[in-house]
């Protein structure tokens, strides 16, 4: 073709995204001016920035020397807590997770059924755990029971969702050789999408452990019971040595079922 | 005996796929169905069983009228059908013995079938069939650790393990070699010669078709344009069937007898990419 054409063409370039050349400058241009102008809005008051370096030292400083002893009582039933909380609502949400996550999967499911499982899992999601955890305290009072619903609660919009996008994206043709023999509804999801999807709901499970052990952390703030209750009023006691001990046992536990879960995930492959 | 009386599948796109198709299978009667992408093969098979609902038309097996059954009855009537699949279809994640056993899902409960507690007889059964299909030693592998032939041997025994009175089969050997391509079609008749078992078998490969069945059909744009013997697949009939082409590499000298002739490798890639087609179909007829 090109020796037909005579001339051998060597230039090459890349289509533009955008094709007209002025809508693709002002959109350039207009986004680096917003940029600039948003940035400029930022109000940072130095004076308080100085003054919080302080703090801030004071901060590091008890993470130097952290302590475990003085308030060992409050933290190792922190922890207790916080575990207890943690192991129940991963295991109650996954229990309640599976069957909406296999509702909420359009493929397998009736129309009914899966607008009713969507709804529950875009009202879980909808909802950050604190927010939850403020409504869960304010109905059955501090401590750990609140905490234990909300993570519950929080796990069902998460493990359900991916499960049921799970679902969706099986290899099709599995599940239909197995509806071909004559099996059932169930005997349809246990053959054929069950093992498919096994592998990936074991991972997000172990994961959504973790999550919740964190999440678990961050609502005691808010009064709902565990390691997080424990870690607020060392904050509020100025006691940044047993804060320290506090968030460095949190990040052992969490390393420690990161490296666990990863292990266990290789494993079911 | 398989009734097909003027069967029609439209999809929701508004795609024709079937435009009433009427044919008869005889009982033991091995039929290969050929015809280009997209022609209705799959929708075909798949329209007996109604894995793909028909729109209109009537399907008999025996004196059962598969049209028209209700949920329950139709579940019994898919165990008398077995279904071999492009592609084997096995779940992969599961052993070659439980890819069997699930052949016998539509005669056990479902707890039984969860806990695995399949019947004595039924164990039994499955344990010949994988002896009769050469897989004997690898009853607890997991189907994705098979080879292709290894795994179209395990979706051969699933559908027998259903005890069928008719063998569904689709594009058996659309993703192997030109040999185990050979071995497989070659099972797939023995095994229908020894149980006097009817088949319908969708096949892209010309050459194959006409070494391995006594009739063939010709299906284009979900009509019926060819119905005889293999030996009457003139240049002329298989214009008829997939369009303009060079036929002379493809069609199987009538008076030669050996099976060596088709491996020739020109023959073996004449058609391809069904699997995309199927797929499309598969996904039109979901829900």
């Amino acid at each position: 073709m090109t020796a037909a054409a005579g001339t051998a063409r060597a230039v090459w370039r890349r289509p533009p995204l955008i094709r007209n050349p002025r809508l693709r400058w002002a959109i350039y241009g207009g986004s680096l001016v917003y940029l600039v102008l948003a940035f400029a809005s930022v109000d940072v008051n130095w004076t308080r920035v100085y003054e919080g370096l302080d703090r801030g030292l004071r901060f590091v400083e008890g993470f130097l020397v952290p302590d475990f002893v003085s308030r060992w009582g409050d933290i190792a039933q922190g922890m207790q807590e916080s575990l207890t909380m943690t192991v129940t609502a991963t295991v109650v949400g996954i229990m309640v997770s599976v069957p909406i996550g296999i509702g909420a999967a359009r493929n397998i499911a009736p129309l009914p059924i899966y607008l009713a499982c969507r709804g529950i899992i875009a009202l879980s999601r909808s909802f950050q755990e604190i927010i939850i955890a403020i409504l869960f305290v304010a109905m059955f009072g501090f401590g750990p029971f609140a905490g234990f619903l909300t993570l519950s609660f929080a796990t069902i919009g998460f493990l359900a969702k991916l499960l049921a996008e799970d679902i969706e994206d099986i290899d099709e043709a599995q599940a239909e050789a197995i509806r071909s023999t004559g099996a059932g509804w169930w005997q349809v999801v246990n053959y054929g999408i069950q093992p498919q999807v096994m592998p990936r709901l074991i991972g997000l499970s172990l994961y959504r452990l973790d999550i919740n052990f964190r999440e678990s952390s961050v609502i005691g703030i808010v009064g709902a019971g565990g390691i997080g209750a424990t870690l607020n009023t060392a904050m509020d006691r100025y006691e940044y040595d047993s804060a320290a001990a506090i968030l460095i046992l949190i990040i052992v536990i969490v390393m420690l079922a990161e490296y666990g879960s990863s292990i266990i995930r290789q494993r079911v492959q | 005996m398989l009734r097909l009386q003027n069967l029609t599948k439209t999809y929701r796109t508004g795609d024709r796929a079937l435009n009433g198709v009427s044919l008869t299978v005889e009982p033991g009667q091995v039929v290969g169905l050929i015809g280009p992408s997209g022609a209705g093969k799959s929708t075909l098979i798949r329209c007996i069983n109604r894995l793909v609902e028909p729109s209109s038309g009537q399907v008999t097996l025996g004196d059962t009228a598969l049209t028209g059954l209700g949920h329950g009855s139709l579940r019994r009537a898919r165990r008398r059908i077995g279904m071999i699949f492009q592609e084997y279809a096995l779940v992969e994640r599961l052993t070659v013995m439980e890819n069997v056993l699930s052949g016998r899902l539509g005669y056990v409960g479902f707890w039984r079938s969860f806990f695995r507690k399949f019947p004595p007889d039924a164990v039994s059964k499955a344990y010949a069939l994988l002896d009769r299909v050469g897989l004997s030693d690898h009853v607890d592998k997991r189907a994705d650790a098979l080879s292709g032939g290894q795994r179209q041997r395990v979706g051969i025994a699933r559908a027998l393990a259903q005890d069928p009175d008719l063998l569904l089969v689709d594009e058996p050997t659309a993703s192997l070699d030109p040999k185990t391509s050979r071995q497989i079609m070659r099972l797939i008749v023995e095994i229908c010669d020894e149980r006097g078992l009817p088949a319908i078998i969708n096949i892209h490969d010309v050459a194959l078709a006409q070494s391995f069945v006594r009739r063939i059909i010709g299906l284009k744009s979900g009509e019926v344009v060819f119905d005889g013997a293999p030996n009457e697949l003139t240049d002329a009939v298989l214009t008829r069937i997939y369009g303009e082409e060079d036929w002379s590499a493809t069609i199987r000298p009538v008076d030669e007898e050996s099976d060596d002739q088709v491996d020739d490798p020109d023959a073996e890639a004449e058609h391809h990419g069904p699997a995309e087609v199927l797929d499309r179909e598969r996904m039109a007829g979901l829900s």
